[in-house]
């Protein structure tokens, strides 16, 4: 069966958090420790440091553009607290 | 006549990046944000206010309320053209919680958003999990949404229902660098028209053109794909740079670029600037003139879905403070933004400007002024 559209993205994007689930299992060796991440922790490295105002913003773009969406950060989260 | 120009209600899909940010692994900070932002161009004034408390209860659990408010007036340049002056307002409620469960973030939320001729409701889940030593984290959205577009003098109760899919990776590359990817996919079905708005077409009128209702497809569906990156510089500074691309069902596409660079200061300031430049092509069934009425099955001359570009440029400034004696407050800061917006059309003319043959106005250019100023806690 083909899929299209939609459901041909949400099939990947299900094949790609299968695969990172399966590489989870293998140990990996962080590259950045705990204890050197006190830059990545400065407030001044948050993708979103005033949620309220970014969301405004975007909503601002939004009412005049087409394009819309991917503007997350997904929190950002570095691990660093 | 309500006038044609009503701002898309699509802030409820934005809430959802308000609410939602939470990190994996770790549940956001105790905060309180007052915020009043002011739109100023074309003709429009834009301006409420939007409010955020966010509260942990707890070491598990989060929870969020904002509320959003635009007070619209004024008269923009299809209202000009075409329909009369008129105020609008529109109020936001938002409520979500986030879920810590060992290194994996459970979120969910709930908005309603109201104003005189659109009821919009948006639900949203969304999964967040830290792995490899903390170094990344992967997160899954859902968002679904049920609107009701309605038409001021009329019994006009259209449906319009929203599903977005959502996935991002959060990485952190080295000591000083961070990544995010995001992609997203968006699906609308439904009315998607404004039901105010016109497109115009030729005729044999002393004016040259008349105008007739614009006519949408009832579905559209549409991908993005944005990067960012974001380092941190030796002398405490921070650079951050991304990109967006956008493509969709009605032959849109779009590139966002943005540029920005954050400096602390004097011990208590923090200022910033960034720079934004957006392009994008025309949806297949916009013209700023039809050659005759009904010239096609879908027809829009909606400044959203003409080509153009647009170039954003923005300051601000943070100052935080502490208060001893209040040990409840952890700090506090006050904020101000200003962001500069101007958009070149490349196919959408100005027909304020009279008495030349139709399709030869001179091209439209909107200028903005965007004023945000707030106060946050911590608590």
């Amino acid at each position: 069966m083909k899929l299209h559209g939609p459901r041909r993205i949400v099939t990947w994007l299900l094949m790609l958090a299968g695969g990172v689930a399966l590489s989870a299992c293998s140990p990996i060796e962080p590259w950045v420790k705990p204890y050197e991440r006190e830059h990545l922790a400065d407030p001044i490295m948050s993708f979103t440091p005033n949620p309220v105002s970014s969301s405004y913003i975007e909503h601002v773009y939004e009412s005049r553009e087409g394009a819309r969406g991917a503007t997350g950060s997904v929190g950002g989260g570095c691990g660093c607290n | 006549m309500k006038h044609p120009a009503r701002i898309p209600t699509r802030i409820a899909a934005l809430a959802v990046l308000l609410l939602g940010c939470a990190q994996a692994g770790v549940l956001p900070d105790d905060r309180a944000d007052i915020l009043w932002h002011r739109y100023s161009g074309g003709g429009m004034v834009i301006q409420g206010p939007s409010i955020l408390v966010r509260k942990k209860f707890g070491d598990h659990l989060s929870a969020a309320y904002n509320h959003y408010e635009d007070m619209i007036s004024g008269a923009s340049i299809d209202v000009i053209t075409q329909a009369s002056a008129y105020k609008e307002h529109r109020k936001q409620d938002s409520l979500s919680v986030d879920i810590l469960h060992g290194k994996t973030t459970y979120s969910g939320g709930y908005i309603h958003s109201r104003e005189n001729d659109y009821k919009s409701t948006t639900a949203f889940a969304s999964v967040s999990q830290d792995m490899f030593g903390d170094l990344t984290t992967v997160s899954f959205g859902f968002t679904r949404g049920w609107d009701k577009v309605g038409e001021v003098g009329t019994t006009r109760n259209d449906p319009l229902e929203r599903r977005n899919w959502q996935v991002g990776v959060s990485q952190i590359l080295t000591r000083n660098l961070l990544l995010g990817l995001n992609f997203e996919t968006s699906e609308s079905e439904g009315f998607l028209n404004n039901p105010y708005r016109q497109v115009r077409y030729l005729d044999n009128s002393q004016r040259g053109y008349d105008y007739q209702k614009e006519r949408y497809p009832h579905t559209r569906t549409g991908n993005a794909a944005s990067g960012q990156l974001k380092y941190y510089l030796p002398w405490h500074a921070a650079v951050a740079g991304s990109y967006r691309f956008y493509r969709d069902t009605w032959g849109i596409g779009a590139h966002t670029a943005e540029l920005g660079y954050t400096q602390p200061a004097f011990r208590s300031w923090t200022f910033d600037t960034h720079v934004r430049l957006y392009r994008q092509n025309q949806a297949n069934f916009y013209s700023d003139l039809f050659p005759f009425q009904d010239a096609q099955n879908f027809l829009a001359r909606d400044r959203e879905l003409a080509a153009f570009r647009s170039l954003t440029m923005g300051v601000g400034a943070t100052w935080e403070y502490h208060i001893p004696r209040y040990s409840w407050l952890q700090k506090g800061t006050f904020n101000l933004r200003w962001d500069r917006m101007r958009i070149n059309y490349d196919d959408f003319r100005d027909l304020r400007v009279q008495g030349v043959t139709p399709g030869t106005e001179p091209l439209y250019t909107l200028d903005a002024s965007i004023l945000q100023g707030f106060i946050s806690f911590w608590f």
